[in-house]
């Protein structure tokens, strides 16, 4: 039993290790700071500056979480203030589904719909654009990460002691400012770790951001650009990895750059939420 | 009626999903005198104090009938404008509840909802309803902190503060002292016997002593109904109702 | 009035925007589950789901995906009950034996959440520089060890959150019955939480089905069914994910079927573990 716990408290530092002793070959020749600011992806001549892959995550993870805020908090305090239970009973099973729906599944369905919408949309700004593109890679990240942050959010609403409201609204609020001004203040670091455990979700999604993210390497200068995050660069290349040398150190570079983020994100919300809840 | 009514309750009838509640309420609160609703828990007490400003508005599964009269208004009606009605009555809590701001804000919230937004007039109503509490010695220094980080009874004069800020002529109490320590507790009780020279007070509580204390006025209810109203003399004296009695004796609780 | 106008007409458009959102959200579930059905249905037949494919996965016209149904069936099986094995009585332990130990357990619940935010594919990305570094080849059972690892944290946090809520008078009351503290803990709460343990194996199997960035590097692809573990094996996801990018319409096909298959799956355990948790609820 108790190594089952002590397994469970080493795990992280063992994925931690165990990526950076694959990754630290490729620190004997260059400085971490040149492999993430360069831009120069060629591995046949051992090149590998990671700028256009974590510039490509940052733009897809930033607009995803821009599109998915707003909807999140806003359907959150629609079910958990205004809607009648009937409605929440009829959204729980409709966000659990949405959640369990694989990476994969929404691939294909970027592909099939907002691939298209979003080449699309580029046209109407007269941009030429496939549409496999940084926007299609949001929006499809967008809506698996609603069902997370919307979890949290109806369970920080629904933890605000009604009391709150009462007092509020006693004070001559109506319901919408008892809302901005006092609920949605109460609720702050919940809000703000829930969009923190939604870009750390947001950041290591593979598989559906890179069936229509357009995997070019590139610096991407717009969101109808085609764009190539990290979790993509390492599913698109682990088979040719043992074939070029230094390539699986700088394939584990990427993964463990996207751990060391992700991991932070994770313990920075919930380290918000806990520090600064009962302090408000 | 009696002279000087305030609150008119008239044929008041509440449900939570197809539990009854509230059973044909039929009282008058008299204006400028401390009302209290007493009785064991669980009999609707606080329940009937939150349908007098339409809180139960909040939960979705009450159900309500009759009307409740401040003056013409019955707050009950769909139609009245409830935001400014209950801006007529303050409401204290059972627990401090500060809104998650820092002093000062908890005071002018109500005040610049209202449109009130000029400094000056703020400050001076901040430094008017502390004082009315007795906690502006304690918080002057420090009214840009959080108020979650006053004690709990300090907490609790606060809220009556805010409560008074938007210059209700009704203040409302759920047993305002029951999360509080003697000392708070019987602060707390002193400022509400100084406050009924000015406000119509209603306040609910199960504390039998506490009610012979500070009550003008009282409404003996039990599971739901009104059993005996009237002045704590009489009540307290001179009960009719054979409940009332033995509830007064203390054989129950 | 004009002010009390304003404050009523912001209340208005919030409350439309509100609205808006929430639909927003449940036409998306509807736009996914009907796109993929639409697009999956006339290829879903008989033969397709019970044939391999023929020819080779990326180029064979014929055939269907019994090798990536039977392949996801084995290794999230497989990793469910191996996790299991681990989770079970890890969640018992947290809840039962460190009971008087707040700080323990929850620190040992920070790690694990830590754990299931970490992605799929860095799971994938690690075990597959483990199976390099034993000499091991893509298997069924480098899979299994890898989605296991990763569906841990799932399993036990979500059974951690349904023992949590068994009241700690009833163990008590277990306890000073005499049983010795394993078999209270097994008697008493397995019996109550057996519908919400069952909700969180449900969860852990839906996530290990639907996985696809770990098992890329560690289960392999294959046209046939594996027959041992050290066998490469097919997933549905994967099934998915390869033959789309197929240039040929009919291999396409294949992963439109699978992409159907996979949607109702899940969506079977989704409906599934909702039952099991309102029985629970109503426990």
């Amino acid at each position: 039993m108790k190594c089952c716990y002590i397994l469970v408290i080493a795990m992280p530092f063992i994925l931690l290790i165990g990526l950076l002793i694959k990754s630290s070959l490729l620190f004997g020749e260059k400085s971490l700071t040149e492999l993430i600011f360069s831009s120069e992806w060629k591995p046949m001549s051992g090149k590998f500056g990671f700028l256009p892959f974590i510039i490509s995550s940052l733009w897809v993870t930033f607009i995803s979480i821009i599109i998915a805020a707003p909807i999140c908090l806003l359907t959150a305090i629609y079910l958990t203030q205004y809607a009648r239970r009937v409605v929440l009973k009829i959204m729980q099973p409709v966000i659990d589904i949405l959640a369990g729906i694989p990476s994969v599944i929404y691939g294909v369905w970027g592909i099939i719909i907002i691939v298209p919408f979003v080449s699309k949309v580029a046209g109407w700004f007269n941009v030429h654009s496939s549409g496999y593109s940084i926007l299609a890679g949001a929006v499809v990240l967008a809506v698996m990460i609603i069902p997370f942050i919307l979890n949290i959010l109806i369970e920080v609403y629904r933890t605000i002691p009604i009391e709150l409201s009462e007092a509020s609204l006693s004070l001559g609020a109506t319901k919408w400012e008892t809302i901005k001004k006092v609920l949605t203040r109460k609720a702050f670091p919940g809000i703000i770790s829930s969009f923190g455990l939604g870009v750390s979700r947001a950041f290591g999604e593979t598989i559906a951001v890179l069936m229509v993210v357009g995997n070019v390497v590139q610096i991407p200068s717009g969101i109808f650009q085609a764009g190539y995050p990290l979790p993509a660069l390492i599913a698109n290349n682990y088979g040719e990895m043992l074939s070029i040398p230094m390539y699986d150190s700088a394939l584990m570079l990427a993964a463990l750059i996207l751990f060391i983020v992700v991991t932070i994100f994770n313990m920075g919300s919930r380290y918000i939420i806990i520090h600064y809840e009962k302090n408000i | 009626m009696i002279n000087g009514t305030k609150i008119n309750i008239e044929d008041l009838n509440l449900f939570i999903g197809n539990n009854h509640i509230l059973k044909d309420i039929n009282v008058q609160i008299p204006e400028k005198k401390l009302t209290v609703i007493l009785g064991p828990s669980g009999c609707g007490k606080t329940t009937l104090l939150k349908s007098l400003n339409r809180l139960t508005d909040l939960y979705p599964e009450v159900k309500i009938q009759g009307s409740i009269f401040n003056g013409d208004e019955d707050i009950l009606h769909p139609k009245t404008e409830i935001t400014e009605l209950r801006k007529k009555m303050g409401l204290l809590a059972q627990t401090p509840y500060p809104l998650p701001m820092n002093i000062y804000d908890n005071i002018t919230y109500g005040l610049r909802i209202s449109g009130r937004r000029k400094k000056r007039f703020l400050n001076k109503r901040v430094e008017y309803y502390l004082r009315q509490v007795s906690l502006w010695d304690e918080v002057k220094d420090r009214l840009k902190d959080p108020a979650s980080a006053l004690s709990i009874g300090q907490q609790q004069r606060l809220c009556l503060a805010r409560g008074l800020s938007v210059d209700p002529d009704i203040l409302l109490a759920d047993e305002p002292t029951s999360a509080l320590d003697p000392i708070s507790s019987r602060e707390v009780e002193e400022l509400f016997v100084k406050l009924k020279q000015r406000y119509t007070i209603v306040m609910v509580t199960h504390i039998l002593r506490q009610a012979k204390r500070v009550a003008d006025y009282v409404i003996f209810m039990y599971l739901g109904e009104i059993i005996e109203h009237g002045s704590a003399e009489q009540i307290f004296e001179h009960p009719k109702n054979a409940l009332t009695k033995s509830y007064i004796q203390g054989t129950y609780s | 009035m004009n002010r009390q106008l304003l404050r009523k007409s912001e209340e208005l458009f919030y409350k439309v925007l509100m609205i808006i959102s929430t639909v927003i959200i449940i036409i998306a579930l509807l736009a996914i589950i009907i796109s993929i059905l639409v697009k999956g249905m006339p290829s879903l037949s008989w033969s397709m789901i019970t044939q391999t494919p023929k020819g080779g996965y990326y180029f064979g016209k014929e055939g269907g995906i019994l090798n990536a149904i039977i392949g996801s069936l084995y290794l999230s099986g497989g990793a469910t009950l191996l996790a299991l094995a681990v989770s079970l009585p890890l969640a018992l332990y947290m809840n039962v034996h460190k009971l008087k130990q707040k700080n323990v357990v929850n620190f040992i619940r920070f790690f694990l959440d830590l754990l299931w935010g970490v992605p799929s594919i860095v799971y994938g990305a690690f075990g597959f520089t483990l199976m390099v570094f034993l000499g091991l080849r893509t298997s069924l059972l480098a899979g299994i060890l890898t989605v296991a690892l990763f569906i841990i944290p799932i399993m036990v946090r979500s059974m951690d959150e349904v023992l949590k809520t068994v009241p700690k008078g009833l163990l008590e009351s277990a306890f000073s019955l005499g049983s010795t503290r394993s078999e209270t803990a097994f008697r008493v709460m397995l019996r109550q939480c057996i519908p919400g343990i069952t909700t969180a194996i449900l969860l852990a199997f839906g996530r290990a089905i639907g996985d696809a960035a770990a098992v890329l590097f560690t289960a392999g692809y294959t046209d046939y069914i594996p027959t041992s573990l050290s066998q490469p094996t097919a997933t549905l996801p994967l099934s998915v994910f390869f033959q789309l990018s197929s240039p040929i319409p009919e291999v396409q096909n294949r992963a439109y079927a699978s992409a159907v298959v996979l949607t109702v799956i899940v969506l079977i355990i989704s409906i599934a573990s909702r039952g099991f948790s309102m029985k629970y609820q109503k426990n």
